[in-house]
């Protein structure tokens, strides 16, 4: 049996009257990348520096590795945690050069191996030889993989990473989210990763964690999130959504507007009971149809694809996904065809 | 001891985000030091004898509270009056060599009152310069120069520029737009000027009064040789003559409620209002307003003021120094003096800037009701006078710490407690520049909080920190009445050199002293102008 490397139970934190973080619980098992994802102010930011040390839970545990980290005593200080954290800003020091900052974690080695550990980081975050420069000489790119280097050159637990491509352009974002991920799982360092940015949030982690008012409402791997989200909620912060109503059958199965669907549901309904039933864009295929029962009402073209905005003649609005190539101008008659080949998810009304 | 654990406690209990008590314990060191001379001055004015209030009574503490207060508003008055004009025709109008002018008009401020005192005595007061001159044409006395219009020309005509720089900032800083939007609607440009830019400097107005007022308040030099029976002279005459020294105590409480009054006022008139631009096209500069007819009476206005605060002065010390040198001064006494004032100026500079490091670490990372307090009581020398200070000094050396008595080390005191607003100012203006990502992120790498004050905080507040310890070195260089009273028996610096000197009229030995003086204030005089044109 593994022990998690970071382990928080029933957390809550206050600060006045506003809970920031309220009862969450959070596992990270070894090598593995959790991020959070929520919009800001959520208690996001907050969750991660309660693991780093910087703030004290008002109540709840935290352990790393096994061993707990606050007691009534007080909390275990930030510099004996052992653990890692990269943040927004970088925070490299200014006054000092690349190979001091990222040798600054390395008090307890001697000079040589030292040396050797600064070598060994940089060539890692592919920064060889720019070891003398200072951080005002370096690109943002490079600063982010200076910072990255930093944390992981004293082999912490697990590394925290706070929004840390947040200022950079999107195209050095995607190229250095695969870099960053591909060091960590390399190593097999256990990261916990907090992100606004959903295509972040699931392309990088193991799990996703959202949070919502200071609450990890569901943390589950990305597919599951987005496609089996446990609340509405969950699933509009996990992507486009539409909810169509339904009642479900004695079978288990939903009639809707679309038709009969086969859904999941947390609980087993009752028979007749009314039911909105989450379709995605993706879930549903257009077919140019005269008798169709839907309208195409408007398009929106985004350059690898294209939503078209659908009216079906009961009055629900659904979206669909198509090729960006595709032709189906708006007022086009269409028929609407569920193609998920995964269950459907169902929410009690 | 107790106190101490119950502290450490706290800091610990509550978690990584309190500050330690490595931080809060040297803080309030320094707040309690800093709070010592005004509480031990009540502690010795409670404690004063009957026959001390009585004798109070007898030399008419009201008149001397009218005279004081008579003195601040003349002055606030006169230095309004000038600074406000000044200010505006520098930065707004086509007065000609406006740029020439808005430099030589804040030169004043490098003059010390008690040198421009002695100037302005030298020449105009009684067989003076420009009686001398004048002679020969029959004029054998000059209008009297002692008491109030010495004493309040004086301080108007070296402290006007702490208006005209903050009023100037103020213009600077305005919205050209809210002008060229009065004009659109119909308002003149005098109008506009009395409707708009007048109401909006109200705050800079306020706070350049306040600057003048608490100078005035505390001045001792001009009052004490012009012969003006204020606070600060009362103060000086009974610690000198008088056998019961609470008298002194007495009067020097009167004086900090007077300062309590002035600050008191300038919350009031300051307003509440905050005067936002509103526009963020700051860039454009601002309109240039056509004088006209009245460009050269401005310009006579305007000259007549750098003649009197600047010409004159110059002029009268460059006689001074020449005829010194002709009469073979020593110069040795003039090495001593100046080696005393680099070292306690040095010493009060370095305690000053160590003093503030916690202070102003605290008040920056963790605001809150501790740190705001103790931060509060270490901006007290703001308001302070020197001669209070001072001579709550004397009570606490020659009464409690009697091995520091008539040494530098108590004098050195009186200058951080006088002077660590300056130094806590500057730091703060560079801790506020730091993210505090980058000490946690010291933090996570494994260094304990006083390490990381070491390697990292420490470093790079450094600039803040020498800026800080520069300023404190430079006003203490000329800092008069704490020098005159705590300066052990003997020890002499620029500052006393040129006070004795000039009180006694022997203005030749004065002069060089004084010229010292005046090089060493112009330091911190040209890093302010250089700032204010970088904006």
């Amino acid at each position: 049996m593994e022990t998690p490397v970071i382990r928080g139970r029933a957390l809550i934190k206050r600060f006045g009257d506003t809970l920031a973080v309220d009862s969450a619980d959070l596992d990270v098992w070894p090598g593995e990348i959790v991020s959070i994802l929520g919009t800001s102010g959520c208690g996001k930011t907050t969750l991660l520096r309660l693991i780093a040390g910087f703030e004290s839970p008002t109540s709840g545990s935290i352990h790393i590795l096994g061993t707990e980290m606050s007691s009534p005593s007080g909390i275990v200080p930030p510099d004996r945690r052992g653990i890692g954290m990269v943040v927004q800003e970088y925070a490299l020091f200014p006054h000092m050069t690349v190979e001091r900052n990222i040798s600054f974690g390395l008090q307890n080695l001697d000079e040589s191996r030292r040396a050797r550990r600064v070598e060994e980081v940089l060539d890692l975050v592919r920064l060889a030889g720019f070891g003398p420069r200072y951080p005002y000489e370096l690109s943002g790119g490079q600063q982010q993989r200076v910072a990255l280097a930093r944390t992981l050159a004293p082999n912490p637990a697990a590394v925290l990473l706070d929004e840390p491509f947040s200022n950079l352009d999107s195209s050095m974002r995607q190229r250095l989210r695969s870099e960053v991920e591909d060091i960590l799982r390399s190593r097999r360092t256990a990261a916990v990763f907090v992100t606004h940015d959903r295509e972040e949030a699931f392309a990088m982690a193991d799990r996703v964690g959202v949070m919502v008012d200071g609450r990890l409402l569901q943390v589950a791997a990305p597919d599951r999130i987005y496609h089996s989200p446990a609340s509405p909620q969950i699933a509009g912060l996990a992507g486009p959504c539409d909810f169509i109503p339904g009642s479900a059958r004695s079978d288990g199965a939903v009639v809707t507007p679309l038709g009969v669907l086969q859904c999941a549901v947390s609980d087993p309904l009752a028979p007749g009971q009314s039911v909105s039933v989450l379709v995605r864009p993706d879930d549903l295929e257009l077919i140019p149809d005269t008798q169709g029962k839907a309208t195409v009402v408007s398009r929106e073209f985004r350059g690898d694809e294209v939503i078209l905005n659908v009216r079906l003649d009961s009055g629900e609005s659904v979206r669909s996904r198509r090729r960006s190539f595709s032709r189906l101008p708006a007022g086009s008659k269409v028929r609407v065809i569920p193609v998920k080949t995964i269950p459907f998810v169902a929410y009690p009304r | 001891m107790l106190r101490m654990s119950t502290l450490s406690n706290l800091a610990w209990s509550s978690g990584a985000t309190r500050p330690s008590a490595l931080l809060v314990a040297p803080a309030l060191v320094v707040g309690a030091a800093m709070s010592l001379p005004l509480a031990y001055l009540l502690i010795r004015s409670v404690g004063a004898s009957d026959e001390a209030w009585e004798l109070l009574f007898r030399l008419r503490t009201a008149q001397i509270l009218a005279r004081s207060a008579l003195l601040v508003i003349v002055v606030v008055a006169g230095t309004l009056a000038l600074g406000v004009p000044l200010a505006w025709l520098t930065t707004r109008t086509d007065l000609p060599m406006r740029r020439l002018l808005a430099v030589l008009s804040a030169l004043p401020l490098v003059i010390p009152t008690y040198v421009g005192a002695f100037l302005v005595i030298s020449a105009l007061g009684p067989r003076g310069l420009v009686q001398g001159m004048l002679e020969p044409l029959g004029v054998s006395r000059l209008p009297e120069i002692y008491g109030l219009p010495g004493a309040a020309g004086t301080l108007i005509f070296f402290s006007y520029p702490y208006v005209l720089l903050t009023v100037r900032a103020a213009l600077r800083r305005m919205d050209p737009s809210l002008d060229e939007s009065a004009r659109l609607l119909g308002h003149g440009p005098a109008s506009a000027f009395f409707r708009l830019t007048l109401p909006q400097l109200r705050p800079a107005m306020s706070a350049g009064a306040l600057l003048v007022a608490l100078y005035t308040v505390s001045d001792f030099g001009a009052v004490s040789l012009m012969r003006y029976e204020s606070f600060t002279w009362a103060i000086y005459q009974q610690y000198q003559g008088t056998f019961d020294r609470s008298v002194a105590a007495v009067l020097a409480l009167g004086l900090v409620s007077l300062a309590a009054v002035v600050l008191l006022v300038e919350n009031i008139t300051r307003g509440n209002r905050r005067y936002y631009r509103s526009s963020s096209g700051s860039e454009r500069s601002l309109q240039t307003l056509k004088l006209g007819r009245m460009r050269w009476p401005a310009a006579i206005f305007a000259w007549s003021v750098v003649l009197l605060g600047l010409g004159l002065p110059a002029s009268v010390l460059a006689y001074w120094l020449i005829n010194g040198v002709a009469n073979g001064e020593p110069l040795l006494l003039l090495w001593q003096a100046t080696r005393n004032a680099i070292v306690v100026s040095f010493l009060a500079a370095v305690v000053a800037a160590l003093f503030a490091i916690p202070v102003a670490a605290l008040s920056v990372r963790y605001p809150g009701y501790l740190s705001t307090l103790i931060d509060k009581i270490s901006h007290t020398g703001y308001a302070l006078p020197g001669i209070v200070v001072a001579l709550a000094l004397v009570f606490f050396g020659s009464r409690v710490v009697t091995p520091l008595y008539q040494t530098i080390w108590l004098l050195v005191f009186a200058y951080v407690v006088l002077f660590l607003p300056a130094a806590l100012g500057a730091l703060r203006s560079s801790l506020v520049q730091i993210s505090p990502r980058l000490e946690e992120s010291a933090r996570i790498l494994g260094r304990g909080p006083f390490r990381v004050m070491l390697s990292v905080t420490g470093p790079l507040m450094r600039p803040g920190l020498l800026m800080g310890g520069a300023l404190v070195f430079l006003v203490t260089m000329k800092e008069l009445p704490a020098t005159l009273i705590l300066g052990p028996l003997g020890f002499k610096t620029l500052a006393t050199a040129v006070w004795s000197a000039s009180s006694e009229a022997f203005f030749a030995q004065a002069a060089a002293p004084a010229l010292m003086l005046i090089l060493s204030s112009s330091i911190p005089m040209a890093i302010l102008m250089l700032r204010e044109r970088n904006r």
